[in-house]
């Protein structure tokens, strides 16, 4: 049961960890808390279907329950999230930073984005759900007494990947270290003769396309509808900020312990409260730790 | 014609509940800069307190005590202020965004509690049996909601005369001092963290007290009336109307529901069933960019704050 439950929040937590990433790097580089984030994840999700919809899922590869297609529709998804993100910054947050609007105001303006964005998602595709494919598959056991489906299988490894690249991408390039730099200080980036803007747009784009990864992972298993995203919403924050907003391992770290604490929970307390596990853990944590686990001090 | 009359009085005792609400959030919001996501959460304890206060006893109900409608307001009050003080506690030091995630994080987890504790809430079937004050005696639903209004009137006043007295006293001329900047007042002696929690505990009771209002005009409350949706709408209300000004707080209240009633009827009249959802979700569209373009083209909103509010000012 322990083992099962653990197997579930790891997987549950590779999804949270991608999705907040973005959340922390909005947290800590743009420097406010982008509540439409969770949009981006849902969009990235409805992208992927209406690729999915033209091309089909494609013939099942191996054990998995689609073809190259499905990663054809993700790749797309994650290019047009990413411009969708850096449109949305456009129209309202780079104007309110413009106008020199309290940074709260940017937090209002969020929530107002996510609600525009979530409900047009309805007024397009409906307020049903949808799937990506109808194949059925068969859990595996890849330990004893824990099963996984092949399809949960490849998303972890994929989410690895994507990690791993990441890391190197932060480490490396050029723009990933004035991105850091940018997590650091703006003005003292900015005096560096980092080119303010071009850091905030990538930001943007690479947390649209993150989110277009996870929202896909998230139609995966098993679903695609409105709401996927915003129920995710506490689960990104409480994520984000439990590894210390900016951190790249630390939003990671913080995405598998919400997804352990929501899963492994489930054992000892009424499921009905799931929803307020990474609620919980994370009045914890800021107790004790008001800078996250793997945030500096300020 | 009565009919509309009758709709107009419903209409008019649901903008003085929000009300209520939008009063309280203007003290956090407007004159603190506290941000309040969990606006539902607090409005949910005041409403579920004051049911099981004052609803007779009932089989399958273990908490109803069946007491006078003025004890169920005043433990609604209570209730709430006594949640937001140990919330407060426990998230006023955080910065600002990351009291939104807390707050939010509250109103999710008041919610799951109002589903899943059954016994004590009527978890998703609702909670129903809530006596209405003097419903009986008038007799007709017209009569008590029109009762209602005028009770419903008295209490937005008496609300906005004494947060009006609040907000230009010394004590608030601190917390607009803490909002502008907090460095300057802590550095004056004024202790950030207690006038903070202070305006949070305050606009969090006034929350509350709209939930027991509510609850005592409809009679009936679910886990549904508590979503997400209408901590927007609150706080679109105070961003339309003017926040940091009670008046604008109330004309946000009476415009955004305004917007929101009309848009729900032309949805009902000229959407067929079939796209009910695509309606709603018009309607739920329009409430975010309302939010949005007003912080965009008119953040004073529309009655914005005074710019001076010391009597000793305008002699100098």
């Amino acid at each position: 049961m322990l083992g099962q439950a653990i197997a579930d929040g790891v997987l549950t937590g590779a999804i949270i960890a991608l999705g907040a990433i973005g959340v922390s790097f909005g947290l800590q580089i743009l420097r406010f808390a982008n509540f439409a984030h969770s949009e981006l994840l849902t969009w990235g999700a409805y992208i992927a279907l209406v690729v999915v919809a033209f091309a089909g899922p494609g013939t099942p590869t191996g054990p998995l329950s689609f073809g190259w297609q499905m990663m054809a529709a993700m790749a797309v998804a994650a290019v047009l999230t990413g411009l969708l993100a850096w449109v949305m910054d456009q129209l309202v947050f780079r104007r309110l930073r413009n106008q020199g609007a309290h940074p709260l105001s940017l937090v209002f303006a969020a929530f107002g984005a996510a609600l525009v964005m979530r409900y047009v998602v309805v007024l397009i595709w409906g307020p049903g759900t949808h799937f990506y494919t109808r194949e059925l598959q068969f859990a595996v056991e890849v330990l004893p007494g824990i099963r996984m489906l092949p399809d949960q299988i490849f998303v972890l490894a994929l989410t690895l990947a994507v990690v791993v690249a990441l890391h190197l991408f932060l480490t490396y390039s050029r723009t990933g270290m004035a991105m850091r730099a940018m997590a650091e200080s703006p003005a003292l980036a900015k005096v560096c003769g980092v080119n303010v803007e071009g850091v905030t747009r990538w930001t943007w784009i690479l947390s649209g396309a993150l989110a277009a990864v996870a929202g896909t992972f998230l139609g995966l298993s098993p679903q695609v509808h409105p709401e996927m995203g915003f129920s995710l919403l506490l689960s990104l924050f409480a994520a984000a900020i439990l590894g210390g907003a900016g951190s790249l391992p630390g939003a990671v770290i913080g995405g598998l312990l919400v997804g352990l604490a929501e899963n492994v929970s489930v054992l000892f307390v009424d499921p009905g409260y799931k929803g307020a596990m990474p609620f919980l853990l994370l009045l914890a944590v800021l107790f004790v730790r008001p800078q996250g686990l793997f945030g500096e001090k300020q | 014609m009565i009919g509309l009359v009758s709709y107009l009085v419903f209409f008019l005792c649901i903008v003085l509940i929000l009300g209520v609400i939008t009063l309280g959030l203007n003290l956090q919001w407007g004159s603190t800069g506290l941000f309040n996501a969990g606006i539902v959460g607090f409005y949910a304890i005041g409403a579920y307190t004051h049911a099981i206060v004052t609803a007779a006893p009932k089989a399958g109900m273990i908490a109803n005590m069946g007491l006078p409608w003025i004890a169920g307001v005043v433990a609604a009050m209570a209730a709430t202020a006594l949640v937001a003080w140990i919330v407060g506690l426990a998230t006023i030091r955080l910065r600002g965004d990351y009291l939104a995630v807390a707050t939010f994080g509250i109103a999710t987890t008041i919610q799951l509690l109002t589903h899943n504790l059954e016994p004590l809430t009527g978890g998703s079937h609702g909670f129903s049996g809530i006596p209405r004050p003097l419903f009986d005696v008038l007799g007709s639903p017209f009569a008590f909601n029109l009762f209602y209004l005028g009770l419903l009137a008295c209490v937005v006043a008496l609300v906005y005369w004494a947060l009006e007295r609040m907000v230009r006293s010394p004590w608030g001329r601190v917390l607009r001092a803490i909002r502008e900047d907090e460095t300057a007042a802590v550095a004056l002696g004024k202790s950030a963290t207690r006038f903070r929690l202070e305006a949070f505990v305050v606009g969090s009771t006034l929350m509350g007290l709209a939930g027991a209002l509510y609850v005592s005009f409809i009679g009936f409350v679910s886990p549904f009336d508590f979503v997400p949706i209408l901590t927007f709408q609150i706080w679109a209300m105070v961003i339309i109307g003017g926040s940091g000004n009670n008046r604008g707080a109330l004309l946000g209240a009476l415009v955004v529901w305004t917007i929101w009633a009309a848009t729900g009827i032309a949805v009902t009249k000229f959407v067929p069933v079939a796209y009910a959802a695509q309606g709603g979700a018009v309607q739920v569209i329009l409430i975010g960019l309302l939010l949005v373009l007003a912080l965009l083209f008119r953040p004073r909103g529309l009655i914005g704050e005074a710019a001076q509010v010391s009597r000793h000012a305008e002699k100098g």
